[in-house]
C-alpha cells in the first residue's frame, strides 16, 4: 500500500510544512492580513486540480462538478491575487512617500 | 510531455514559495505577490499540456469556466472596500475549499479507477474542503452583517458531534458501497450543514481566527487532493498554506489570549456576564476645541485606532489630522494592537490605504513603554484592546489579553460613537479615569472638526 512515490510525497509534505511554518514565524503583525490573503491566493492552485478533473470528465455529472470546480477555483486565484496586490500596493515607507 | 510539465510544476512551486517568502517582509511584499502571481500563471498555462486533459467539449468548458471565474474574481476583488477585506478573503477561501470538495466528489464518483486508499483520502479531502466552504460563507455573511446574531442551538456541541458521527458513517458507507450515490449525497449535505452549525455560534470578534483556520483547512484539503490526483504541486502549495495557516491561527488566538479550541468549542454569548458594577467615576466629555488645543501643543501624540475607526471610515481624516499636527512639530505615532479590527493587521491595511507610511505604525510591544512619555493618547473606535480590566479583573472575559497601556499616558482622549460597551460586552474603566476625556460622535465627523480646530490655532 505504501510504495516509493507515497514515501516521496510524505517527505514533500514534511518539508513543505516546515517551509510554511518558517515563512509565518518571522512575519511582522502588519503583514498578517496581506499574508493570510497571499496564502489564500496560493491555495488557489487547486485550480490545476480542477482543470485536470474537468479535462478527464467523461459524463455530464463530472462535467458539471468539474465546471463548478474550475469556476470557483478561478475566483479564488484571481480574487485572491487582486485583493492581496491591492493591500500590498498601499504599503509604502516614509522615504518613498516623500 | 508529462515530464516537462512536471519539471515546470517544480519550478513554479519554487517561484510561489519565494513569492510567499518575499511577502513576509514589508519592503519586498509588493514584489512578492507579483512573483507568486507569475508562478501561478505559468502553472495554470502548463496544465493545458497535461496529456489527460482531452476532448474539445472539456477543454472549452475549462476555458469558459476560467473566463467567467476571472471576470467574477477580478470585478469583486477590485470593487471591494478595504473595510470589507476580511469577509472577502473568507469568501475567496470558501471558493477554494468548494473547488477541493468538488474535485473530491468527482474522484469518489470514479470509484472504479481508484484504490481504497485514494478514495479514503478523497473522503478526508471532501470533509475538510466542504466544511471550509460552507463555514467560510457563514463567516462572510456574519462579517457582512447578513447574519446579525450569534445563533446557539440547545446542546449545540452535541448537535455538532451527532452530525460529525453521521458524516463519518456516510464516509465509511461510501467506501464500502461506492455504487450507492445516496450515501454520497447525504455525506455532502451533512458536511455543508456541519460547516454552518460549526461557524454560526462563534461571535464576530473571534471571526478572524476562524477565517484563518478555514484558510489553513483549505490548504490542507488542497494538499490531500494532491495525493488523490498524484500531483506534487498541489501537495506542496497546499501543505505550505496548511502549515502557515495553522501557525497564523495560533498567533491570532494567542494575541487575544484565548486558545483556538476555546474559540471554536465554547463560544460564550456576548454581554451575558461582566463586572460592570465595579467601575467607578464618571464619563467626562470635552469640547472639540479644547481637545484640539491639547493635541496641537503636545510634544508627543499616540493614536490608537480600533474597529470603530474602520466603521466610521475615518482613516483618511485621521491621517490629515496627523499631518496637521506634524506640521506643528508634534511627534505622532500609531499604536497598533494585533487584534484591533476584525483581522490581525486590519488597522495597518486601512491606514496604509489612507497613505500613512508603515513605519509610523508601531506594534504593541514596542509602543507600550512609550505611553509614559506621551502627552496625549487619542483612542478612536478602540475599546477592548485598551481596557485595563484585562489586567485587573480576573473575572472579566477579556482578562489576560495583552492591552495597549493607554492608561500610562498623561492625557487620554477617546472618540466614541456612544456610551455602549465594546465587542466583548465589557465595561471599560479607561473611559472613567481621571485623565480621560470623551469626544462623542461619528469618528469621521469628530476628526474633521479636530482638523478644523487645529488649523485655526
Amino acid at each position: 500500500m505504501i510504495d516509493g512515490s507515497t514515501i516521496a510525497y510524505l517527505y514533500i509534505v514534511m518539508l513543505a510544512a516546515f517551509t510554511g511554518y518558517e515563512i509565518i514565524k518571522s512575519v511582522p503583525v502588519i503583514l498578517h492580513t496581506p499574508l493570510m490573503s497571499g496564502t489564500n491566493f496560493v491555495h488557489g492552485i487547486i485550480l490545476i486540480g480542477a482543470m485536470i478533473a474537468l479535462g478527464q470528465a467523461n459524463n455530464t455529472t463530472e462535467q458539471v462538478l468539474g465546471f463548478l470546480a474550475v469556476l470557483i477555483a478561478t475566483i479564488n486565484v484571481v480574487g485572491g491575487y487582486v485583493v492581496t496586490e491591492r493591500m500590498l500596493e498601499m504599503f509604502k515607507s516614509e522615504k518613498t512617500h516623500g | 510531455m508529462d515530464s516537462i510539465v512536471q519539471i515546470i510544476y517544480l519550478i513554479t512551486a519554487f517561484i510561489i514559495i519565494v513569492g510567499l517568502r518575499k511577502m513576509s517582509h514589508p519592503k519586498t511584499a509588493k514584489g512578492g505577490i507579483k512573483f507568486a502571481g507569475w508562478g501561478m500563471l505559468i502553472a495554470i498555462l502548463v496544465t493545458f499540456m497535461v496529456p489527460n486533459i482531452q476532448g474539445m467539449v472539456n477543454i472549452s468548458l475549462i476555458v469558459a469556466a476560467m473566463v467567467l471565474g476571472t471576470l467574477i474574481g477580478w470585478y469583486s476583488g477590485k470593487k471591494v472596500l478595504m473595510i470589507h477585506m476580511p469577509q472577502m478573503i473568507a469568501m475567496y477561501n470558501g471558493m477554494g475549499g468548494g473547488a477541493a470538495s468538488a474535485i473530491a466528489a468527482i474522484e469518489l464518483l470514479r470509484y472504479q479507477e481508484a484504490s481504497l486508499t485514494t478514495r479514503g483520502l478523497a473522503i478526508v479531502g471532501a470533509i475538510i474542503g466542504t466544511i471550509s466552504f460552507s463555514g467560510s460563507i457563514i463567516a462572510f455573511a456574519k462579517l457582512q452583517d447578513l447574519i446579525k446574531r450569534v445563533v446557539v442551538l440547545p446542546a449545540h456541541q452535541w448537535v455538532n458531534i451527532l452530525i460529525t458521527l453521521a458524516i463519518l458513517a456516510c464516509g465509511v458507507m461510501i467506501l464500502m458501497a461506492p455504487t450507492q450515490i445516496l450515501y454520497l449525497i447525504a455525506f455532502y449535505a451533512l458536511l455543508l450543514l456541519l460547516g454552518v452549525t460549526f461557524t454560526i455560534p462563534i461571535g464576530g470578534a473571534n471571526m478572524p481566527v476562524v477565517i484563518s483556520l478555514f484558510n489553513a483547512m483549505t490548504g490542507l484539503a488542497v494538499g490531500i487532493n494532491g495525493f488523490v490526483m498524484n500531483n506534487a504541486s498541489l501537495i506542496i502549495a497546499g501543505t505550505v498554506v496548511g502549515a502557515s495557516g495553522t501557525l497564523l491561527t495560533q498567533l491570532m488566538a494567542k494575541a487575544m489570549n484565548k486558545s483556538v479550541s476555546s474559540i471554536l468549542f465554547s463560544p460564550h454569548p456576548t454581554g451575558a456576564q461582566g463586572s460592570d458594577t465595579e467601575t467607578t467615576g464618571s464619563l467626562k466629555p470635552i469640547d472639540v476645541a479644547d481637545a484640539a488645543v491639547m493635541m496641537a501643543y503636545a510634544n508627543k501624540v499616540i493614536i490608537v485606532p480600533g474597529y470603530g475607526m474602520a466603521v466610521a471610515q475615518a482613516q483618511h481624516k485621521i491621517w490629515e489630522l496627523v499631518q496637521q499636527l506634524e506640521h506643528r512639530g508634534v511627534t505622532v505615532k500609531f499604536a497598533i494592537h494585533p487584534v484591533a479590527g476584525r483581522m490581525p493587521g486590519h488597522m495597518n491595511v486601512l491606514l496604509a490605504e489612507a497613505g500613512v507610511p508603515y513605519d509610523k505604525l508601531v506594534d504593541l510591544d514596542e509602543i507600550n513603554p512609550e505611553f509614559s512619555n506621551t502627552d496625549v493618547s487619542l483612542v478612536i473606535g478602540a475599546n477592548d484592546v485598551v481596557n485595563p480590566q484585562a489586567r485587573t479583573h480576573p473575572d472579566s472575559p477579556i482578562y489576560g489579553m495583552p492591552i495597549l497601556d493607554v492608561t500610562n499616558g498623561h492625557n487620554v482622549l477617546v472618540i466614541k460613537r456612544g456610551q455602549g460597551k465594546g465587542f466583548s460586552g465589557v465595561e471599560n474603566s479607561l473611559f472613567t479615569m481621571d485623565n480621560t476625556r470623551m469626544l462623542y460622535g461619528d469618528g469621521q465627523d469628530v476628526v474633521n472638526k479636530l482638523i478644523q480646530a487645529v488649523k485655526t490655532l
